[in-house]
């Protein structure tokens, strides 16, 4: 079986290698991205006091801090016995959430992906929707595109400006405390987001725009670009199934929207779900128990979650939801590239969430934080911009940590990001076990449309290159090739 | 009462007869950088951030009183660098990890190095292996920030009529110990004087965290020494 390794993938979040593996006809068999770091953070906060939780976790990223901060206070909320929170705490944690899923959203795509569907598309093979390398970056596309450009980086600024009035900073701050928050929404704060909030909707829309068409344009190539079929998961809003990313209760689907799980508390999630450990990578491997490691694994993030979810609650984003849920005929988009679609539709949800939130009188209530009962074990649930995320502590009576599992967004969608590589290798290599400009690009679109946070999903540090082997059915390096930065000559 | 005549940086002041330099300086609004120095008790020199030269030689401006004529050098480049300096020791010879401490923005130690423009260590981290003591139901003991000032050996001892912390060891080796092999062992309450006085998140309050929001911490609202100043300005 031969090898083809990629190292450095540019534009994801972390540090990533990438294996291509032939079998002895010279044909792909399997891909893996290897996650080479190990940062540790659920080993060394153990025995720290659990009110500190929320705001080390955080320092995993500083891309989505907010989603760590969240989903850990929400677990430490059942330690202190105060997850029935306040009106206000609850909403401002929303406020704080859709702000976070906004940014990030924004920052992805404009900064991160917009040069690959904007300067990517002339066709040709060796493209493979990316980029020429002189345009990959956001100044290319505010040189070409100016008003989008420019739109792109006032939309993650807007987010940004909405963690900053919610949890004291941009990024790491202190908002969310157990059983609540340590701020209400300032009226200054308020009239200051208010006055953009609805900018911030039409440009949303406009993005949206530019997502679906450039799906629409490019319909058969992206069909079957690191296309496969997959099982999907996420959090529903319990009662009516609808799209929920601040707190609900998990529902998993098939491929053909079959339910699998639905309803599953987040306290129990156990019982769906296990963690599979593969000796060549940190990053574990999570299925759903039912179907087992070989079946059970799943997408998650925007992709799964406008799968998942019965219908998007604001009006904007759920006509958007219907025109995209169409080209598959309501049936679940198991397509790779239909993330950014799928993720601008989010997009324009959370400035919807933001705007009406920001128009409820309960952000300037004074009720702040709830106790009850102590717990010694809790988990906390929430759909980061990337996916699912799963913080699960044990506290002793002492009030120190003594168990710590964390399952993030990146970790969830490692198999499928396998299974995209591995479709993109079998179309690019043609039995030659050449490394070329194409397969590079190929690879590295389709792993960034999971929008990967490496550097989360291991709890690794650190910048992240790619490096790329072909190994034969011998184990034997049949080509190899590193990337250190994506402007430097290959 | 007589008073005093002296100078701080060419500038004549009067002190009461027996007072320290600190509280001299105070009293005229002249802010003179210090840690271990704590409202009105005796003074410990301790921690020596407070260091000044007083007729050409480097003094502790908690303890060293104010004689006659006496000419002492507070805002000089030298003494900045001089604190700087054992600023910085301190940080490097315990675990401060500014980022997530609960302390952050109430630290009278962060406060300083804002203060001072320390952004980053000028001495190798020690990174010492330091226990937390979690024992007590109310109040916890983090080794990792304790900067060894003595403030609550004296506090416990001089306000609340205890005697719960005490150090050992001398030299590098000298560490605080509570009375007792945990800090649930000593009469410690959590009403008690000294819960309140540590200046770095050695000795907290269990269980409050960050409920004060970043932009309202005492030192978000101004620099330390601000109240000081403010009297001379």
């Amino acid at each position: 079986m031969k090898k083809i390794t990629i190292d450095p993938l540019t534009r994801v979040e972390g540090h990533g290698k990438v294996t291509i593996h032939l079998d002895d006809a010279g044909d792909v068999k399997e891909a893996r991205l290897h996650i080479i770091e190990f940062r540790g953070f659920e080993r060394f906060i153990l025995g720290r006091p659990f009110w500190e939780v929320p705001v080390i976790v955080q320092r995993l990223c500083g891309i989505c801090p907010v989603s760590h901060h969240l989903a850990a206070a929400k677990a430490m909320d059942r330690i202190v016995g105060g997850e029935q929170l306040t009106p206000t705490a609850e909403k401002m944690r929303r406020l704080m959430h859709y702000g976070q899923i906004f940014q990030s959203h924004a920052l992805h795509f404009f900064h991160l992906s917009s040069p690959d569907l904007l300067f990517g598309t002339d066709g040709s093979a060796a493209s493979a929707f990316a980029a020429p390398r002189e345009q990959r970056h956001v100044l290319a596309v505010a040189k070409s595109f100016p008003e989008l450009g420019r739109q792109g980086i006032l939309m993650r600024k807007f987010g940004q400006e909405v963690i900053q009035a919610t949890a004291g900073k941009k990024i790491h701050g202190t908002g969310a405390i157990p059983g609540g928050v340590n701020r209400n929404l300032s009226v200054e704060a308020r009239d200051h987001l208010r006055k953009d909030a609805d900018q911030m909707i039409r440009w949303s829309k406009k993005a949206v725009a530019v997502a679906r068409d450039f799906t629409m344009d490019h319909l058969l190539e992206i069909a079957t670009f690191g296309a496969f079929d997959s099982n999907h998961l996420s959090l529903v809003r319990p009662r009516d199934g609808a799209l929920e990313l601040y707190d609900g209760v998990l529902r998993a689907i098939d491929k053909d929207g079959k339910t699998l799980v639905d309803g599953l508390e987040d306290q129990r999630y156990l019982e769906a779900l296990s963690e599979e450990v593969r000796p060549w990578t940190y990053m574990k491997f999570p299925f759903l128990k039912t179907l087992g490691p070989q079946h059970g694994w799943y997408r998650v993030g925007p992709l799964a979650r406008l799968n998942t979810c019965r219908f998007v609650p604001s009006p904007e984003a759920e006509a958007a939801r219907i025109e995209f849920q169409a080209v598959t005929h309501q049936k679940p988009n198991n397509v790779t590239m239909a993330y950014h679609w799928a993720r601008m539709i989010e997009l324009l949800h959370a400035g919807e969430v933001i705007r009406d939130l920001l128009d409820d009188a309960d952000l300037q209530g004074e009720d702040l934080v709830t106790q009850g009962p102590r717990r010694e074990e809790a988990v906390g649930i929430i759909e980061a911009p990337r996916g699912t995320l799963i913080h699960h502590y044990r506290v002793d009576r002492n009030d120190q940590v003594t168990m710590c599992n964390l399952i993030v967004s990146t970790t969830h969608n490692n198999e499928p990001m396998n299974q995209a590589i591995m479709r993109v290798a079998q179309d690019t290599l043609a039995k030659k076990p050449e490394i070329t400009e194409g397969l590079l690009n190929g690879i590295e679109v389709a792993v960034r449309a999971y929008d990967p946070c490496l550097s989360c999903a291991t709890h690794a540090m650190g910048k992240m290159p790619l490096q790329v082997q072909v190994v034969d059915a011998h184990g034997a390096v049949a080509a190899e090739r590193i990337r250190s930065h994506e402007l430097d000559a290959p | 009462m007589k008073h005093i005549e002296f100078t701080i940086d060419g500038k004549t002041m009067t002190a009461k007869p027996g007072q320290t330099i600190l509280k001299a300086a105070e009293a005229h609004g002249v802010y003179i950088p210090h840690l271990c120095a704590y409202k009105d008790l005796i003074p410990h020199g301790s921690c020596r951030v407070c260091s000044v030269r007083c007729n050409g030689r480097i003094q502790a401006a908690c303890v060293q009183t104010v004689s006659e004529g006496m000419i002492v050098e507070n805002d000089t480049p030298e003494i900045h660098e001089f604190r700087k300096a054992i600023l910085d020791m301190l940080f490097v010879e315990g675990n401060h990890f500014c980022m997530f401490c609960e302390k952050s923005g109430q630290c009278e130690l962060q406060a300083l190095a804002y203060r001072f423009g320390i952004t980053a260590p000028q001495f190798p981290l020690l990174e010492p292996e330091r226990e937390l003591d979690m024992s007590h139901p109310d109040v916890y003991l983090d080794h990792n920030r304790c900067i060894l000032c003595g403030r609550c050996v004296r506090v416990s001892q001089d306000l609340d009529n205890k005697n719960c912390f005490q150090f050992v060891g001398r030299g590098h080796r000298k560490r605080l110990k509570v009375n007792g092999e945990a800090l649930a062992e000593t009469d410690l309450r959590v009403t008690d004087a000294v819960v309140a006085s540590c200046p770095v998140g050695a000795l907290m309050k269990k269980r409050v965290g960050y409920a004060i929001p970043i932009g309202e911490r005492h030192f978000d609202q101004q620099p330390i020494g601000h109240a000081i100043e403010e009297k001379n300005s």
